[in-house]
């Protein structure tokens, strides 16, 4: 128990914080401070998906009608390859874990920092570079033609940057490892005393995951581009047919960490989504030991579906099978996810606002994504679907329709703690109806356009396909304007938004412990440990208008736990 | 349930650097800060082997598929070279422990000698490789697409070479080297006159260190003459055996088709093979790096060392990756002997305690997963039969 002075000074408004403790470009460019590194990362990934954004409505206008002449056939390889890879290496694979992650991660944990907080600075400076090389390609003047998957022979032969391109995914791949490894090392050795590991949010889990994959997937990445890169320069012969090299290996390499990729990118969604659906339910999250064991099964089980790439590559039948079953076992630890939260969902106390709003838009749009790799996995009808706009639209369902969409969500629900300020919730739920009806107006054509067979990756098409592409094109300039409402939303939040408490919430993690925004060092004083679904461990503080843990509050005050309600 | 140590107010912030020179104010305690630093670098090096695996994949897919190229490409790698860089890396692997052990025990002046001993070693095992690689260049054994081999070796051009009697690439390999040394010697002696004897010993230390390159291409020279003849000999019998069974199958293999490079290679070999200078040219392994003066070998192609246009064309992809694996090896060399540097001057400064020494113990990780590589390249390459 407690004094008012201190409740005022643990939960209230603080004077100094990580924002204004020190001042100057400086202060940011040199930070060690994980959460002022996530906020620049923030701004980097927003910035790579600004313009990856943008080369896809370059694209979608260009398709509007089936003869455009808006861009050469050369420029829309060149147009998808660029919206393809920077979207992949620069702005999904860091989005969630580099940016929030590296904000909420160590908080979760009630710790000062990450482990090693020059690697995680580091590896700012390496997307940076990274990203840097991959736009070289454009300022070059030679472009990119490959596809975001640089498959030989074409990218050996091709006259366009393959050079500058692979050369900053290699960089990003040494970015994303610095920010994984960085994780397993925090999560491991600097958890709050007592907290064991059925402790942590779910969110934890999902990165500790997601950084498994970024550690043991990612360098065979590096190695592959590096071998690319080799045989461009020099013709090593190991992937150029020409010198007895052989091409298909090099799809193997690639895939065998981009699939892996895939998780890498959905993952850290699915942690974000847990942590949604339980706080705005005010429910204890349902099944919390299967979601936290179903995001390590997922991530081990991508390592061994990378085949189901290359079913059309010329793959021995046996090795195709195999694939494709374990492809579906992914489905297995993914609908378990899915469940749970429904569950969770039932008879709670849902709260409509915006990061719900999100978190609700995730499962319907990940279960269409979830669903219709199942046709994609499966041989006879993978035939029919592969390379046609089918792929397209199920890789965005999970890509944009999971990933997004919980970064969305992930970013408006810990707004008002990085900044201490309320977003216009209102203008929040426009932005994510506008996001969600834009998307699923860009992609659902998609679906069946390719069930009837329109190929992906090509610059024009029958005029029958007319009518879809057309709706997809508004769809893509409708989800355009949703992502800049909320970005224009967020943004205003963070500078002019109204002040808001520690915990306007009500959620039971640590990092809401804090005041809003965080102190230098995270937390003024050490947290209480709490378990972060039990709702009832948080009180109403009336004179701080906030939420805090029980321990603190005054016991005149409180009302008494309520008895867990049994159905 | 202290999480971590608490403190009141907003100016207090420095005392949490008090808890110990070294602690970073994140951690609450040296052992915390040793065991992340320590999971961190086992990381790390799952990373390297995860970088390492996709040559090892490379490498067994094409011995599996190509096992006579591997058969007829490896009697060029000799073995001697290998096996000394070998011992001198194991031995590396040693000193870098002991220099571990030192630093536990706070011991920084062993700490520091082991380390030098060690990064000695490191740039020795660079100069042994120099000598391998300028032997191999100078034969024509480049990667796939660059592979033409000769048994002639280029006259030498520039002068160092000349009176040497060195090839010109290993003395362009030794320019960065001498560049360094010398700059490590002139750095030493300027810091000595304005009296920073500290930064004097280091920078001695480092112009020591670039001098084991040296040892390393000498020692590499002398051994090449002495084995080369028994290299030779190692040619001739692999080849004697059964020289016409890998004629046949390389030969089975193109005319099958099974290549897709056929074509284009069909090309190579008909240029390799019309090409009068290669026919009835003679060569003479031993005299590489001997005293011959290089006057373009006259030679003819005894049972000691096969006719180039006989051999697949397709050897050249085993030093494809023979390139890849120990190039990258080596760059992987070299960044250790860097972060050696880093500990040696922190070693000077005498930074090691009992309670503190998580740097050394990191870096003799990474030096012993460098190591570890090399003992498997080393058969995988050298030792095929």
């Amino acid at each position: 128990m407690v004094d008012a002075n201190t409740r005022q000074k643990l939960f209230g408004t603080p004077e100094t914080n990580f924002l204004n403790c020190s001042k100057g470009w400086k202060s940011w460019a040199f930070t060690l401070d994980h959460k002022r590194i996530g906020i620049m990362y923030l701004i980097g990934v927003t910035v790579a998906l600004f313009l990856a954004g943008i080369f896809a409505l370059v694209l979608r206008s260009h398709l509007f009608t089936f003869d455009s002449t808006m861009l050469s056939d050369d420029m829309y390889n060149q147009m998808f390859t660029l919206h393809g890879a920077v979207m992949v290496f620069s702005f999904i694979i860091p989005s969630i874990p580099a940016a929030l992650g590296n904000i909420v991660l160590p908080m979760m944990l009630g710790a000062k920092d990450v482990a090693f907080p020059r690697m995680n600075l580091a590896s700012f400076y390496l997307w940076i570079i990274g990203t840097g090389c991959l736009l070289g390609a454009i300022l070059s003047g030679k472009g990119l033609d490959t596809g975001w998957t640089f498959y030989t022979p074409y990218s050996i032969d091709t006259n366009t940057g393959v050079i500058y391109a692979t050369f900053g995914a290699f960089i990003l791949g040494f970015s994303s490892i610095f920010t994984g490894l960085n994780f397993l090392v925090t999560v491991n050795t600097m958890r709050a005393k007592d907290q064991g590991w059925f402790k942590l949010p779910l969110f934890v889990w999902s990165l500790y995951a997601t950084a498994i994959i970024q550690v043991l997937a990612t360098p065979v990445l590096g190695i592959t581009l590096l071998m690319l890169i080799a045989e461009k320069t020099l013709h090593i012969g190991i992937f150029d047919p020409k010198y007895g090299g052989d091409p298909v290996l090099f799809q193997h390499f690639f895939w065998f960490y981009s699939h892996p990729a895939v998780y890498i990118m959905i993952l850290p969604a699915m942690g974000v989504i847990s942590e949604l659906i339980s706080v705005y339910s005010q429910k204890r999250i349902f099944g919390y030991s299967f979601i936290a064991f179903s995001s390590v099964a997922i991530a081990l089980l991508g390592f061994l579906v990378w085949g189901h790439h290359m079913f059309t590559s010329g793959q021995s039948l046996v090795v195709t099978l195999i694939f494709s079953a374990i492809t579906f076992t992914v489905a297995i630890p993914s609908a378990v996810k899915v469940f749970n939260w429904l569950a969770t969902l039932y008879k709670g106390s849902i709260l409509l606002n915006t990061p719900m709003c999100y978190a609700l838009s995730f499962i319907f749009l990940f279960g269409i994504g979830g669903l219709t790799g199942l046709f994609l996995g499966a041989l006879s009808t993978d035939i029919h679907l592969h390379d046609t706009y089918f792929v397209v639209a199920h890789f965005h369902f999970v890509m944009v329709g999971g990933t997004l969409t919980a970064l969305l969500g992930g970013v408006f629900h810990w707004w008002p703690k990085i900044w201490g300020r309320m977003y216009n919730d209102f203008l929040g739920r426009v932005g994510c109806f506008l996001v969600f009806s834009g998307f699923n107006l860009t992609f659902f054509p998609q679906f069946v356009m390719g069930s009837r067979g329109m190929p992906r990756r090509y610059a024009s098409y029958d005029p029958e396909f007319q009518a879809f592409h057309q709706l997809s094109t508004v769809g893509a300039f409708v989800l355009g304007i949703g992502i800049l409402l909320s970005f224009v939303v967020l943004v205003y939040a963070a500078f002019r938004g109204p002040r808001c408490s520690s915990n306007p919430f009500r959620a039971a993690s640590l990092e809401w412990q804090s005041s809003s925004p965080p102190d230098f060092h995270n937390f003024i004083q050490t947290p209480v440990l709490t378990d972060p679904y039990d709702f009832e461990s948080q009180v109403y503080d009336e004179e701080l208008d906030t939420y805090i843990p029980r321990e603190f509050a005054n016991p005149d005050k409180v009302a008494p736990r309520k008895e867990p309600v049994h159905h | 349930m202290a999480v971590a140590d608490s403190h009141d107010t907003h100016d207090d912030h420095h005392d949490l650097y008090d808890h110990g020179e070294f602690i970073a104010h994140h951690f609450d305690s040296a052992e915390q800060q040793f065991d992340s630093g320590k999971l961190g670098i086992w990381l790390f090096l799952v990373t390297e082997i995860l970088f390492f695996s996709g040559l090892f994949v490379a490498y067994t897919l094409y011995r599996t598929n190509h096992p006579e190229v591997f058969e007829q490409a490896h009697v060029f790698l000799n073995k001697y070279l290998g096996g000394l860089n070998t011992i001198v890396l194991l031995f590396s692997s040693l000193t870098m422990a002991l220099g571990v052990r030192s630093a536990q025990l706070g011991r920084n002046k062993n700490c520091s000698v082991y380390i030098l001993i060690t990064m000695v070693c490191a740039t020795m095992f660079l100069g042994v490789k120099a000598v391998e690689y300028s032997h191999k260049w100078d034969m024509g054994i480049l990667v796939r697409s660059s592979f033409d081999l000769t048994y002639t070796h280029p006259t030498p051009t520039t002068e160092i070479g000349k009176s040497l009697h060195i090839s010109d690439y290993l003395v362009y390999l030794c320019i960065v080297p001498a560049l360094l040394f010398a700059g490590f010697v002139v750095a030493s002696a300027i810091s000595k006159l304005i009296n920073k004897n500290m930064l004097a010993k280091f920078l001695m230390a480092m112009a020591i260190t670039v001098s084991g390159y040296f040892l390393g291409v000498c020692i590499g020279i002398i051994f090449m003459s002495a084995t080369d003849a028994e290299t030779g000999s190692s040619h001739a019998s692999v080849i004697a055996e059964q020289p016409l069974m890998l004629l046949a199958s390389t030969q089975d293999d193109h005319s099958d088709g099974d290549h897709d490079e056929a074509d284009h290679d069909k090309a190579d070999h008909d240029k390799a093979a019309g090409d009068p200078s290669h026919d009835g040219e003679h060569s003479d392994n031993e005299e590489h790096f001997g005293a011959h003066p290089a006057d373009g070998g006259e030679a003819s192609f005894d049972d000691h060392h096969p006719d180039p246009s006989t051999l697949d064309r397709d050897i050249g992809i085993f030093f494809s990756i023979y390139y890849c694996m120990t190039g990258l090896h080596a760059i992987h060399i070299i960044g250790g002997i860097i972060a050696l540097g880093w500990l040696y001057w922190r070693s000077l400064l005498g930074h090691w305690r009992t309670d503190y020494f998580g740097p050394v113990d990191y870096v003799g990780l990474y030096w012993h997963l460098v190591d570890l590589i090399w003992i498997y390249l080393f058969p995988l390459l050298y030792l095929i039969d």
